[in-house]
């Protein structure tokens, strides 16, 4: 199994948010986790990749097994958790090449792989930007520095692709996105899924489930999962609406 | 120190030089004023409020000699994009000698001794020299004013279009203090761009206080960088000030990483409407370092742009201070100011005091100003530790990019290679193989 969290208690600044939350995630697998606002979406991919100020109140979450939230969120990512953010940051002054190379050899280093040259690395990135449909005019900027919102979500989606992670969450990664910048991105994810990776979509919206069938989708509610199914469940919600789950749980 | 043992340190100093200066009986006046000022004030105290922060009892009464021939190797700063066009200054003096001039184009570049000995520029100094930085602005001032002899005069007319940056270049020798004083005098439509780095060939001590003042006329447009790397044990007190007239731009970056004490005061002007004025600036510091910002942009007319922007990083038990005024009178109705210094904390004991101003005496204005003072945002942190990168690497990373910010702006290659290489060393981080 690539990830399970087992009753998973967790919040921020006091506040608990997850209360009692379970997922099993393995390779291979789309999960869609989808649920009104503050229903703890965010909070699930904030803790699994180790936001600092994020606090486990109880629960475990294993990946492939061992225990990850003991580990610093650096050592998560080069463990293969990658997020893609909602709103990505902005880091002026070094630019996207330099960043994903850095990023690239922490990660090979951690693997025992060979290191990349600025050389060797630019061959690489160019490779990988296809998948996005992105120009090489964005390696040299600073990462995310005047991108606009499709920009950063597809820059998220190459970094993705860069460091092909095991366990891939996509935060909102939908939102924001006008219908031709959300099927680039689509569509580079369903490139980069695979039988070696599982990918985890948070979601509001049904939207980006046309474009990236899911094999489960989970809904959340009060920051625990009511309700579970097949793709077909995105489809009944976006009928139904949240309302519904919300009675179906009381 | 006492101001009667001060007056007896450079009085004597003073008097021979101004018996032995072949110059004008107006400098002449404008030199004497100008000593019986720091006779009477001796070098500013903390008690006047524009140096609460700054204390120079450590350093300035010290027994400092004056200029003396140097030997000092200054080739290895030369900037490439300047070797035939950079004027040397060794221990304040300008060099004709060692200086190179082929590259000026129909520039005139004078000592203050030749361009004194010509009517059009001594008429030239007489009328400006003294107006852009007061000479009473302060002890340090009236000093450097006191001993105003091997200046340099820069003059642009005909618009010369010197394609390259022109390299002010300035290094002093162990115990010594350097006077550098210089006028930039810039014609209708000339363009160019300045570099006056201040460099260190080894960790001496020594006092470097220097004067620019830069005269735009109409629609001439000036960029100006200003890269202070004096040695660590070293004291730096630098004026700058400039006029700007009708559609005319000055676009000064002041990089402040050297020194053990020092001060920078930057004061623009505008004379009439349509001029933008750009003042941007980086001090990074260290260990036990001080470094003083005073910037003061006086909107005196109508329908002027001026832009600030500031950032520090601090570590170890260094000391910065900002303060930066936007002054809008009465009559300056359209006047877009806007100022912002951002410093980052590295370490427990760093210490940063800002304080960002506005006078404002216009209703019809357009004015902003912010500080911050902080460490490094933890979204930004977490972001890189999200893609796998340590946590030491991603502080350098965020840090770096601090300053890029401002370093970027800096568009002659060399220069910005240098001092990309001093932040990173700095940082003690050789992650960016470029």
């Amino acid at each position: 199994m690539l990830l399970e969290i087992k009753n998973l208690h967790a919040g921020i600044g006091g506040k608990e948010i997850l209360k009692g939350l379970n997922l099993k995630v393995n390779k291979g697998e789309v999960h869609a986790i989808m649920g009104p606002n503050g229903s703890g979406k965010s909070t699930l991919s904030k803790v699994v990749a180790g936001h600092p100020s994020y606090e486990v109140i109880s629960g475990e979450v294993l990946y492939e097994g061992k225990n990850l939230l003991e580990l610093d969120p650096d050592e998560r990512a080069r463990e293969g958790v990658f997020l893609a953010f909602q709103y990505p940051v902005e880091v002026p002054g070094v630019t996207n090449s330099e960043f994903l190379r850095l990023a690239y050899n922490e990660k090979a280093k951690h693997n025992g792989d060979e290191d990349l040259d600025p050389l060797e690395f630019n061959d690489y990135l160019k490779e990988k930007a296809k998948i996005v449909e992105m120009s090489s005019d964005f390696f040299k900027r600073s990462v995310n520095e005047g991108f606009s919102g499709g920009e950063k979500k597809r820059n998220e989606i190459l970094q993705m692709a860069v460091l092909a992670p095991k366990l891939a969450i996509l935060d909102e990664t939908d939102s924001g996105l006008d219908i031709d910048a959300l099927r680039v991105v689509a569509e580079g994810v369903n490139k980069l899924r695979s039988s070696e990776n599982g990918i985890i979509l948070v979601t509001h919206y049904q939207r980006l489930l046309n474009y990236i069938q899911p094999d489960f989708v989970h809904v959340l509610a009060g920051g625990k999962v009511v309700k579970e199914g097949g793709k077909e469940l995105a489809l009944e919600l976006e009928e139904k609406g949240y309302d519904w789950v919300k009675t179906a749980t009381n | 120190m006492n101001s009667a043992a001060l007056k007896t340190r450079y009085s004597g100093d003073f008097a021979k030089s101004l018996e032995t200066a072949a110059q004008p009986e107006w400098l002449k006046e404008l030199r004497t004023r100008a000593f019986s000022y720091f006779e009477g004030n001796g070098f500013p105290t903390p008690e006047n409020e524009e140096w609460k922060y700054t204390n120079v009892s450590s350093f300035a009464g010290d027994e400092w000699s004056l200029a003396a021939d140097s030997k000092q190797e200054f080739s290895t700063f030369v900037h490439e994009e300047s070797k035939d066009k950079v004027l040397v200054f060794l221990n304040g003096k300008f060099s004709q000698e060692l200086s190179r001039y082929e590259g000026l184009g129909e520039a005139v570049v004078l000592g203050f001794g030749d361009a004194l000995a010509e009517e059009k520029y001594s008429d030239i100094l007489r009328t400006r020299l003294g107006t852009l930085i007061e000479t009473e602005t302060n002890g340090f001032t009236a000093l450097n004013t006191a001993f105003i002899e091997d200046g340099a005069f820069i003059f642009l007319h005909n618009n010369p279009n010197i394609d390259s940056p022109v390299q002010l270049l300035f290094m002093t020798d162990d115990g010594r203090v350097a006077f550098p004083r210089i006028m930039i005098v810039a014609e209708a439509f000339s363009e160019a761009t300045f570099i006056e780095s201040y460099s260190r060939a080894s960790e001496s001590r020594y006092l470097t206080n220097a004067v620019i003042e830069v005269s735009l006329a109409d629609e001439a447009k000036i960029k100006h960088f200003r890269v202070q790397r004096e040695s660590h044990n070293a004291f730096h007190i630098g004026a700058t000030g400039a006029e700007v007239e009708k559609g005319s731009v000055y676009d000064s970056t002041n990089i402040n990483l050297g020194a053990k004490v020092s001060r920078h005061e930057i004061a623009v002007r505008f004379n009439a409407e349509g001029g933008e004025v750009f003042v941007d600036g980086l001090y990074m510091l260290g260990e036990d370092q001080h470094h003083d910002t005073h910037s003061l942009i006086d909107h005196r007319v109508p329908n002027c742009v001026s832009h600030q922007s500031y950032k520090g990083i601090v570590d170890g038990k260094a000391h910065a201070v900002f303060n930066g005024k936007i002054f809008v009178r009465e009559n300056a109705s359209g006047t877009d100011g806007y100022q912002s210094n951002k410093n980052l904390l590295l370490s427990n004991d760093a210490r940063v005091d800002t304080k960002p101003q506005l006078e404002i005496f216009n209703d019809d204005v357009k004015c902003a100003h912010g500080a911050t003072v902080g460490q490094l945002e933890d979204e930004e942190l977490f972001y890189l530790l999200s893609r796998g990168i340590r946590e030491s690497l991603a502080r350098n990373l965020l840090t770096y990019g601090f300053a890029e910010e401002v370093i970027n702006k800096i568009d002659v290659e060399s220069v910005k290679a240098k001092l990309d290489e001093a932040v990173l060393n700095r940082l003690n981080a050789q992650f960016l193989s470029k």
